[in-house]
């Protein structure tokens, strides 16, 4: 004969197993769909490919120290700075080919990224030696709508900057190129700064000045923006 | 009577002394000092540039500017030199010698085993008027106009004689510390004929003739400064 308190017992914890076995179902059902919610941001379906652009190059040749212009065709990202990142990719992918006018290793993987900042207000006169540059008031701040001249930060790797060849000519043949390059093709970017692995760096290659900014207007260095 | 003798005598050769002293030519001016600093780009663990034939541009920079100063020693320039030995020597302490020295023509040496030629770049500042108290890195731009004159004179004297010159505007922190007519010497391999690139910078020859004509430059530039 069963006691009766075993009776209840047992009733109750059948009780209890059925209704954790239904919180069980039931936990594993929200993971489930929490599962299949974030699968849905998946690209489960193959991106649509941006339409090609013509995009500008300015290619340096190291036979008589000029820069060419040369127009491709290049699919480029909406966003402006991704879209310099890819331009600036396919210039030193024709830098890195074999036969390459002005050979430099690296290729399009040597651009990290591309930073797009609002620009100082360059001076129309030459500045005096010695005057600062701050940033004049008239210069727009950060949270101003960016409709004025910007500068371009380009962040290169280190194994680009220490396999490039040294060379005076060779190197400021490299700089003003991406300079004239990212103001033919955004020229809103009117000045440029470098760094190398996200630091600032003295020289590219042991001559060409990192530590300074250049205009991209007109492919020159000036000292115009001097930090 | 003696006496009136000795006295008369004693009056004639004072005299004659006197005339003798008239007529002797009157010492010349002192000469307008000429000094060219030479800077031997690198140094020490600053090794530069590996040219084709394993050099490096540390050793070829330093063996030009020997070279040279042993020239203009003979033509009676003083030289002054940022270096005689395998020692890294800082940009700004380069810029220190330059000016110490308040040289004529100041020189920055150095090689590459891109392009071809010899390029001459000169600094890319705006020239500016001068100031009693330059900015230390802009120091140049006050010197910019006379540096392009004598980045003329040493293109001149180098087309006379055969080599291949490319000009250009550089950015070189050395070079923008100066204040002096300052030039950078980019001794490059030597041209074909043909226009392609042949031997390496080992030619001798190649090498005595870009030193004599850049100190048959100077010497010209020596003319123009003090005619």
């Amino acid at each position: 004969m069963i006691p009766r308190y075993q009776k209840i017992l047992f009733v109750f914890l059948l009780v209890a197993a059925v209704v954790m076995g239904a919180a069980l179902w039931r936990l594993r059902e929200r993971a489930h769909q929490r599962l299949i919610a974030g699968q849905d941001s998946a690209p489960t379906s193959a991106p649509a490919v941006a339409q090609a652009e013509q995009v500008t190059l300015m290619v340096a040749n190291d036979s008589d120290g000029s820069l060419l212009t040369q127009l491709h065709s290049l699919p480029l990202p909406a966003d402006p700075g991704a879209s310099a990142r890819a331009v600036l990719g396919k210039l030193l992918d024709i830098y890195a080919a074999p036969d390459a006018a002005h050979p430099v290793p690296g290729g399009g993987g040597s651009v990290i990224q591309v930073f797009l900042l609002p620009a100082a207000v360059t001076e129309t006169d030459p500045p005096a030696a010695g005057r600062s540059h701050a940033r004049p008031p008239s210069a727009p701040s950060p949270d101003e709508p960016q409709t004025g001249p910007q500068l371009a930060v380009v962040n290169l790797t280190g194994s680009f900057a220490s396999s490039h060849h040294s060379g005076i000519e060779t190197e400021m043949l490299t700089v003003l190129s991406i300079c004239g390059t990212l103001h033919a093709n955004l020229p809103r970017i009117t000045q440029v700064r470098f760094l190398v692995d996200g630091q600032q760096r003295d020289t590219l290659a042991g001559h060409a000045d990192l530590t300074r900014t250049y205009l991209a207007g007109n492919a020159e260095p000036t000292e115009g923006a001097h930090p | 009577m003696r006496w009136t003798n000795f006295a008369l005598a004693a009056l004639f050769v004072a005299r004659t002394a006197g005339l003798l002293a008239v007529a002797q030519p009157a010492p010349a001016a002192p000469q307008a000092r000429f000094v060219v600093v030479l800077d031997a780009a690198h140094g020490g663990d600053d090794t530069g540039g590996r040219l084709t034939n394993g050099q490096l541009e540390k050793s070829f920079t330093l063996a030009t500017s020997v070279r040279l100063r042993s020239l203009l020693a003979a033509r009676g320039i003083q030289v002054v030199t940022t270096r005689d030995s395998d020692v890294a020597v800082e940009p700004n302490r380069r810029a220190e010698i330059a000016n110490h020295a308040q040289a004529q023509a100041c020189l920055s040496l150095h090689s590459s085993e891109s392009g071809s030629g010899l390029h001459l770049f000169v600094s890319s500042l705006p020239p500016a008027q001068s100031v009693r108290f330059p900015a230390w890195k802009t120091a140049q731009a006050a010197w910019v106009t006379r540096s392009l004159k004598l980045a003329g004179v040493l293109n001149s004297a180098l087309l006379q004689d055969g080599l291949n010159v490319t000009l250009g505007r550089t950015s070189l922190p050395a070079i923008d510390s100066m204040t002096c007519p300052a030039v950078a010497v980019e001794i490059a391999l030597v041209p074909s004929p043909s226009h392609e690139t042949t031997a390496s910078l080992d030619d001798k020859d190649y090498q005595a003739r870009v030193a004599k004509a850049l100190a048959a430059a100077l010497v010209e530039w020596r003319t123009e400064a003090h005619p």
